[in-house]
Order: structure tokens, then C-alpha cells, then sequence
């Protein structure tokens, strides 16, 4: 049997509908990316309430110098003071400034939240890319462990771990957060690498000789980009919740000036029997809030991958 | 009194916000009872919406604007909630192109049954659990499926099993019209034959209305009485299905005709029809398909052309409009 | 079957793997816990005997002893219960005083969860199925909030409020001081009246991971053309939302009942530690703050074998609600 085809070639002129090429424009491809995604986020009411109050709790860390009316650590003041005009939120029971230890608390509990979830991030990434990627054994004995880190309740061997490590520094506490919260992103990221990997575009790169460290970085990642950010967001925000945690069991370095050491501090020195409630509210507050803003953002990043999710 | 009346029918896609597309333009589709209609059309031509919009199942982000759509004399386009649900007794149903996922994984069949006849109870009717068996094995002996599926569960039926219950439910509302969408794409070409051989029987023995939408043109001509082709969103001829293998038809027909070839014969020659379908946010101007047409004039680029008659229907076209004038007039 | 047979292998290896990884732990750690815990134990009068030794070094290692060894002494005193004597308690052994906390956890663990369980799902069904509208939004922010807030500090803000300025419940402690607890009624109802606070902090930080779950479940669960279907079939709303999609959108939320359990314990480590709530976690809120090693070894182990239990059960009990891992397909 002979075919006889008449369809015309392609390039029919003037009917080319190709995507014009990189253009004029001098901005680096990766920036345009992060800047389409910010102005798609912005214009989710959630994700954008929630990048305002994280851009002013930025805004207060960076700038804690000049907007904290005095040191955090200066034990001048009289101590187990009530709000007044000085201290505007009381003293502790070493004469400190509440006030400004909640201003520079920011920037402790925004740096191990956003470090312990990038790193825990980082090894999600990686584990769940290898696991997903390439059935058998490999994938088997990594989910295997993944599920194990699953199932073992997180704060308690959090708890277990500080108190061995006894390290004693912010950097601790930060790999020992990252260590117990990997898992949730690991598992996540596997489940879509295999989908994607399955998906055509992958395999026609794979065929056409492209090494393994290519086709994933090249072809599978850019695919995940929301869920990465939305992993990271998810892990920074329990980061943060973790840190104050271990910071008010006194498993942090009591000399650090965090939200979790204010509360420790009120807990030692009994401050709800003081009277001095605000010195527990106020920090506790600012932790609810940053851990907000995080989840507020992602409600924009699960919009982003997942259309059914989207606003109307 | 035709069973279905619907006229100006649009429907606009909002994805996302300030964009739209018109994917139904304008559509009037008369039907009268026991017909067997067939929908053909390329993907994307609009063909499963406009089932969608006349069963009222269309959900966001698509939405009926304008149009009004009579059902036995109601107009159903502006029913919401309770009084549009009791429609679909003794009214319309719809049977999905997926009938593998059509089914609830959690039920089983019988219960699947028993839910649709206690939604549509009428006083008399016998809904205890030996009321529901007995009318489900009724149905589904009537689309060749044995009583014994009635316990099982949907991922216990073979693709095809799956649609025919689908079928047998819809069949359950003793529906006065049912829009097939695509009822047997997703199932290989034996089993494919098998559904629709029944579908035909079940629409000769109880003289339901049937629309058939398909984007196969041989399946729809071997059931269907009468053929409605559309593109772009329209609907551009409307012929009884006898006529469309001979004669004169619309320019995107004879394409569509055209890309058929027989598997057994020596020589076959394939057509194609070359450009692509437009882009249906955009108003148009003329005729939609004037941009692929290989007859296109200069009126086909400006004016719309109506429904005018050709061979034994109509069709939306400038050219064949004139010559059928002429044939007429000569 | 197969399916069961697949659940009670991994339940078993994760067993053993949870175990190893309490053995690994200490022994990785730097400096030598041992001495310190034996030091501690003899300044607060406990007999350093030979059996008090060994306990205490299967725990946590002995020096000078080759691993193999220590692992069949780690795994003999745990099927003997020879955890040692803490010296927080030192005049009963870690096992005593664990088994005489459990029971409070478990009661407290176990009500709350599945109270959350139960509105959170509930919730989030609510909120999916009126997607986009006021319920959704009011649902899907409160749950945000609350959802946010750390449990100890909800506690501490509640024991604040409710019972030290208005006296509504008790300050603290799982029943009052100077009761035996034993069983009788007027013994449960104060224990009860003391658990108000504890269970209420839990259950309002807890509920959102429920919500959330159920909410993103429903959501997907819409878009399933068994729906659509039977919208197109005319069922009431109320069938479908209940009957389809929520009996369907429950399913991975079963699966995920892990996840949300660990919150969960976690967060009673730190609200019974607030409340003096005589539960495990408030034994691990005192081991930590007394650096009490062979307790805090002892207390995780128990916790951790308790929640794999817990989930095993749970993963069991999803035969009965998914057909399709019932056949052998």
C-alpha cells in the first residue's frame, strides 16, 4: 500500500507563529522568571497580605538598630518592670528591655527559619530528585527512610538531639531542625519527579543522550519550581515554630536574643504570676505572624502549580 | 413540538482574570424527539461544551452567556439549583467520555443505582434493597451486563463494563434525551464497536433523543441520523447522516472527509487540512475557517456566513451557498 | 491481604529501624553521657549496683564494649523493661514512672486527636465544597492563624486567662494535690476538670493540619469526573458532597494520619510541660531540664514505639474504607 500525503510543508510564509527569541531585553533569564512569579503572586490576596507583613518583619530585623530604642542585652533597667514609658513592654528579671529584645529577636528567628528550611529544603530536593528518579533498590531503601523520618515525632527527637549535641549555638539548633524536617519535602518531591519523569519531554531528552545531571536540572526542576518554593515555605515556617520550641525548653543558648529565649526567660522568671503577660504575648505573637506570612505565601505558590487551586 | 429548542447559545471560558474565550458562538440546535444527531469536530471546536451548555453542566470557569435553550418547551437556561436537578428525571442526561472514572470508587454499583433512583424518588416507587437490585439488573441486562455486577466495585470492571453501567444509569431517569460525549474514545476499536452497537439498539427500542459528540467522523456517520459538523465554535453544516458521503458539503467537511482512508485498499490518499484552528479569544471577522479554506473569497474574509441550505441540510458557507442558488435557480 | 501482609512487614522493620536509631543516638554523641548520668544518679543518693550500671550503659553505651555486644544488651533490656533509674525520680525505676504516665497521655493524646480529627475534617469538607466563598476563606484563615500558634505559648496564654485571672479551671497538675487517683467518679472528674485546658490547647493547635488536608482533598477530589457525573444524574448536593467527594477526599488524609499524629505528640511534650500535666511529655519537658539521659533515652523510645502502634492500627483500619486495596489487584 502506497501513502499519498498532501498536506502541505509547514513554513506556509507569513504564517510563522514562532516564539520570538530572547528580544532586546538585557534582564538575565532566571531574574525575568523570579519577577513573572513575584507579580503572579501578588496578585493572589493571600500571598500578597502575607509578602507584606514578611517584608515588614525583614524591614523590623535588618533595620532593628535604628528602630530598637535600646540594646537587647543592657541589664540597666530595673527589673520585673510592667509596660511603661521606657520599656515599653517591661523589663525582665535581669533588667532587660523586652521591647528590644522582641525587635532584635527577628532576626535569630527569621535566620533559623529561613536557613533550617533552606537546608532542610536542599536535602528534600536532592533525596527526593535521586529516589524519584530511578526505581529500584536505590528509591526503595530512600523511601524507606524517608517514611521512617516520617513516622518518628519530630520534636521529641528534636528535644533528644539538642540536649545531646549541647552545642550551644543558633548553628545547632538550625541542623537539628533541618535534620527532623526534611522528610515531609523529600516525600512530595519524589511523588512528582516520578510523575514527571514518566512525562514525554523527559523521555525525548533522555533519548537524545542527554547525561542524567542534565535532564534533571534542565528538564525536571524548572517543572517544580512552585512545589520547590512551596516545600521551603512549608519548612520554614515549621523551622520557626521548632526554634521557639527548643529555645523555650532551654535547649538554646540563653545569651541569644530570640522570640523563644523571651519566652523562656518569662517561663523561668514566672511572669504570668507577675503580672508581666505582655512579655509572653508579644514575642508569641511575632511568632505566629512570621509563621503566617510563610503559609500566606504558599497558598499563592500552591495556586501557581496547581490550577484547580487558583483564585477566581 | 421539538423536544429541544435552543437558540443564541454562547459560552465563554474565563481562565484567569480579563482573559475570555469564546469556545461556543452562537449555536442554534433544533432536535425533535427520537433523533439520533451526531457532533463532530476537530478537539478544541467546541463540540463536548456545547453538549455541556445544553445538559446545563457546564461549571466555572466556563459559563453560558446568552442564549436561550427550551427543553420540551421550558427554558432551562435560567433553572438553578432544585428546580433544574428535577429536570434531569424524565428529562436530559449525560454520559461522559470517561465512563472509566465516571463511577464512584467507594460504591458499588448497586449502590450507585440506589443513589440515583432515591435522589428522583417518586411516591410508589420501590426503593428497599431488593426494589433497587430488581431495577438494576432491568438495566443492566438491557446494556448486556450481567446481574452479577451489581456488587461489585468500579475498579473491579473492565473499561468498557464501566461505560456501560455509566450508560445504564443515565438510562435509570428514563431520560427523554441523553448526550453521549465522546462515549467510546478511551476504549480500543472492538470494544468500541461493542458499546456503540448497543448504544444504537437502547436508542431504536426506547426512542430517546441522542446526541452523539465525537471527533470520529466514521463512528458518528455508522449510528447517527443526522450530522452536525462544527469548528471555531460553530456549527458549519447540518446534514442527515446519508448525504455526507456524496455531494457538495462545506470546504472544513470535505477535509475532514478527506482525512479518512480506507485501511484495506491499495492506494489510499490522505488529506490534511494545513494552518491551524484560530484563536477563539479573539472576535472574528468573516468566516472562521476562510484562513485554511482552499475556496476562500473576498466576502469570506469579512461578513460571517449564514446557515443557508445545501443537499439536504445546511451549511455556513458563501461559496456553496451561491452555487446551490444557482443550481436552484437553473 | 496483600495489603495487610505489605502494612505489618513495614510496621515491623520500621520497629526495628526506630529501635536501632535510639540505640545509634547517644553513642554518637560527643562527650560520654554515661558517666554523667551515673555521676547524677549517685548524688541523688541512688546505689550505683551492678544491674543500676548495666542499665544504664545499655542505654547508652558502655565503653570499651564491642557494638554487637551492646546492641544485644540494648535490645534485652528493652524486652525486660530494664531501663535504669532516673534521677529526677530516684525512687522508682524509668519504667515505673513512665508506666504510671502513659496512661495520662495516652487519655489526653488520644481524646484530643480524635476530636480534631473529627471537626478538622468535617472543616476542611466544609471549606472545599463552598470553595472561593466566604466559608472557604474564613476557614482556610482561622485554621492559618491558630494553626500558627505554638502550643506552649497558646497554653501558657490560656493558663493565663482562664485559670489563674478568672479561676475558671485549675492551675495546674493532672488532678488536684493531696487526691490518690484511683477509680472513682468524683477521682475522673477532677481529673477531668484539669484537662479541659490541656486537651482544648492541643485540639485548637492541631486542627488545622486536618483542615488543610481535608480542604486540598475535597478540592482535587471535585475536579473527578465521578462528580461531574453525578451532578449530571441529578443527586442531591448533599449526596455529593458527602458521599462522593468527601468519602473519597477522606482517603489520603487516612494515609497521612501519621504525619498529623507526630504534631500532635509534639505538641503534648510541650503543653503538658506548661500545665504539669503528669504525662510523658511532661517527663521529657523534666529529663530535659534536668539533662536526665537514661529518661529522656527511655521516654523517646516509648513515645516513638507508641505513634508507630498507633499508626499501624490506623493503616489497618483503612482496609474497611478503600475497596480497592481490599482485592488483591
Amino acid at each position: 500500500m502506497t501513502v499519498i500525503t498532501s498536506i502541505p510543508p509547514p513554513e506556509a510564509a507569513g504564517e510563522a507563529a514562532s516564539v520570538p527569541a530572547g528580544g532586546a531585553s538585557s534582564v538575565p533569564l532566571p531574574l525575568r522568571f523570579v519577577g513573572r512569579a513575584l507579580r503572579t503572586l501578588w496578585g493572589n490576596g493571600k500571598a500578597r497580605t502575607g509578602m507584606i507583613v514578611l517584608g515588614l518583619i525583614i524591614v523590623v530585623a535588618v533595620f532593628a538598630p535604628l528602630i530598637a530604642p535600646h540594646s537587647p542585652t543592657a541589664t540597666t533597667f530595673t527589673p520585673y518592670r510592667g509596660p511603661n514609658a521606657t520599656n515599653l513592654l517591661g523589663t525582665t528579671g535581669n533588667g532587660q528591655d523586652v521591647f528590644s529584645q522582641l525587635i532584635y529577636g527577628a532576626r535569630v528567628s527569621l535566620i533559623v527559619g529561613l536557613c533550617a528550611g533552606a537546608l532542610a529544603t536542599l536535602v528534600a530536593v536532592t533525596l527526593g530528585l535521586i529516589s524519584g528518579y530511578r526505581p529500584g533498590a536505590l528509591d526503595e531503601v530512600l523511601s524507606f527512610v524517608t517514611n521512617l523520618a516520617l513516622v518518628i515525632p519530630g520534636i521529641p527527637l528534636m528535644i533528644i538531639l539538642a540536649a545531646y549535641l549541647q552545642g550551644r549555638s543558633v548553628w545547632t539548633i538550625v541542623l537539628v531542625v533541618a535534620f527532623t524536617s526534611w522528610a515531609t519535602g523529600a516525600r512530595v518531591i519524589r511523588s512528582q519527579t516520578k510523575t514527571l519523569r514518566t512525562r514525554e519531554f523527559v523521555t525525548s531528552a533522555v533519548f537524545s543522550g542527554e547525561r542524567l545531571f542534565r535532564v534533571t536540572f534542565r528538564e525536571i526542576l524548572p517543572n517544580m519550581t512552585s512545589l520547590v518554593a512551596a516545600s521551603f515555605f512549608a519548612a520554614a515556617t515549621a523551622a520557626v515554630l521548632a526554634e521557639a520550641s527548643l529555645e523555650f525548653l532551654g535547649l538554646g543558648n540563653p545569651s541569644t536574643v530570640s522570640w523563644g529565649t523571651i519566652l523562656y526567660a518569662a517561663q523561668q522568671q514566672n511572669a504570668l504570676l507577675t503580672g508581666q503577660w505582655l512579655m509572653v504575648f508579644a514575642p508569641g505573637l511575632a511568632i505566629v505572624l512570621l509563621m503566617v506570612s510563610f503559609t500566606l505565601v504558599n497558598f499563592g505558590l500552591d495556586a501557581l502549580s496547581n490550577p484547580r487551586l487558583r483564585e477566581k | 413540538m421539538p423536544l429541544l429548542e435552543a437558540r443564541g447559545v454562547n459560552v465563554v471560558y474565563e481562565p484567569n482574570r480579563g482573559q475570555r474565550i469564546w469556545s461556543v458562538r452562537d449555536v442554534d440546535v433544533t432536535l425533535e424527539q427520537g433523533e439520533f444527531v451526531g457532533l463532530v469536530g476537530e478537539s478544541g471546536c467546541g463540540k463536548s461544551t456545547l453538549g455541556f451548555a445544553l445538559t446545563r453542566m457546564l461549571r466555572p470557569p466556563a459559563r453560558l452567556s446568552g442564549g436561550v435553550i427550551r427543553f420540551d418547551g421550558t427554558d432551562i437556561a435560567t433553572l438553578d439549583g432544585e428546580q433544574l436537578r428535577r429536570q434531569r428525571r424524565n428529562g436530559f442526561a449525560l454520559v461522559l467520555q470517561s465512563g472509566m472514572n465516571a463511577l464512584n470508587p467507594v460504591r458499588s454499583v448497586a449502590r450507585h443505582f440506589g443513589d440515583i433512583l432515591k435522589a428522583h424518588a417518586r411516591p410508589g416507587d420501590d426503593l428497599s434493597a431488593a426494589g433497587v437490585r430488581r431495577r438494576g439488573t432491568e438495566l443492566l441486562e438491557s446494556v448486556r451486563l450481567d446481574a452479577a455486577v451489581l456488587t461489585r466495585f468500579p475498579h473491579e470492571l473492565s473499561g468498557g463494563m464501566r461505560q456501560r453501567v455509566s450508560i445504564a444509569l443515565a438510562l435509570a431517569l428514563q431520560p427523554r434525551m441523553i448526550v453521549f460525549d465522546e462515549p467510546t474514545t478511551a476504549l480500543d476499536v472492538i470494544v468500541q464497536q461493542a458499546v456503540m452497537e448497543t448504544i444504537k439498539d437502547l436508542q431504536r427500542e426506547r426512542g430517546f433523543t441522542a446526541i452523539l459528540i465525537s471527533h470520529d467522523l466514521g463512528v458518528v456517520l455508522d449510528a447517527t441520523d443526522r450530522v452536525m459538523v462544527m469548528y471555531a465554535g460553530r456549527i458549519v453544516e447540518d446534514q442527515p447522516a446519508g448525504v455526507m458521503t456524496r455531494g457538495l458539503h462545506h470546504p472544513y467537511t470535505e477535509a475532514l472527509l478527506d482525512c479518512y482512508g480506507d485501511p484495506r485498499a491499495d492506494e489510499v490518499r490522505l488529506g490534511g487540512i494545513p494552518g491551524t484552528p484560530p484563536d477563539l479569544s479573539l472576535p472574528n471577522a468573516g468566516c472562521s475557517f476562510a484562513p485554511r479554506c482552499p475556496l476562500a473569497e473576498e466576502i469570506c474574509l469579512t461578513t460571517d456566513p449564514p446557515l443557508s441550505p445545501l443537499e439536504e441540510g445546511r451549511a455556513a458557507c458563501h461559496v456553496r451557498a451561491r452555487e446551490e442558488e444557482a443550481i436552484n435557480v437553473g | 491481604m496483600r495489603y495487610i501482609l505489605r502494612k505489618v512487614v513495614l510496621f515491623v522493620l520500621t520497629l526495628w529501624a526506630a529501635i536501632t536509631l535510639v540505640f545509634i543516638l547517644p553513642r554518637l554523641m560527643p562527650g560520654s553521657p554515661v558517666d554523667a548520668a551515673l555521676g547524677k544518679l549517685a548524688s541523688a543518693g541512688v546505689p550505683i549496683t551492678n544491674a543500676e550500671r548495666a542499665a544504664v550503659q545499655a542505654q547508652l553505651g558502655a565503653p570499651h564494649t564491642s557494638l554487637f555486644v551492646q546492641y544485644g544488651d540494648y535490645l534485652r533490656s528493652i524486652a525486660t523493661l530494664r531501663f535504669g533509674t532516673s534521677y529526677s525520680f530516684p525512687s522508682q525505676t524509668v519504667a515505673l514512672t513512665i508506666g504510671k504516665a502513659l496512661p495520662w497521655t495516652v487519655v489526653l493524646v488520644g481524646a484530643t486527636t480524635v476530636f480534631a480529627f473529627v471537626i478538622g475534617t468535617l472543616l476542611g469538607v466544609y471549606a472545599g465544597w463552598r470553595r472561593g466563598r466566604l466559608a472557604d476563606s474564613s476557614v482556610t484563615i482561622g485554621a492559618t492563624f491558630f494553626g500558627a500558634f505554638p502550643p506552649f505559648w497558646l497554653g501558657l496564654l490560656l493558663l493565663y486567662w482562664l485559670s489563674f485571672k478568672y479561676g475558671w479551671f485549675p492551675i495546674k497538675g493532672g488532678y488536684s494535690p493531696g487526691l490518690t487517683p484511683k477509680w472513682s467518679l468524683s477521682f475522673l472528674g477532677n481529673a477531668l476538670d484539669h484537662s479541659v485546658l490541656p486537651a482544648l490547647t492541643l485540639a485548637i493547635t492541631t486542627l488545622s493540619g486536618w483542615v488543610f488536608g481535608m480542604r486540598n482533598n475535597m478540592i482535587n477530589t471535585l475536579g473527578e469526573d465521578y462528580i461531574t457525573f453525578a451532578e449530571a444524574n441529578g443527586l442531591r448536593s448533599r449526596t455529593v458532597a458527602l458521599l462522593y467527594a468527601a468519602r473519597n477526599a477522606l482517603l489520603p488524609n487516612v494515609t497521612s494520619f501519621g504525619l498529623v499524629l507526630g504534631a500532635v505528640v509534639g505538641g503534648s511534650v510541650l503543653v503538658e510541660g506548661v500545665y504539669s500535666y503528669p504525662g510523658v511529655g511532661n517527663l521529657l519537658y523534666i529529663a530535659v531540664t534536668n539533662h536526665d539521659f537514661p529518661l529522656m533515652q527511655a521516654l523517646f523510645l516509648v513515645i516513638t514505639l507508641s505513634m508507630l502502634v498507633a499508626i499501624f492500627i490506623v493503616d489497618l483500619f483503612y482496609v474497611r474504607l478503600d475497596p480497592r486495596v481490599r482485592s488483591t489487584a
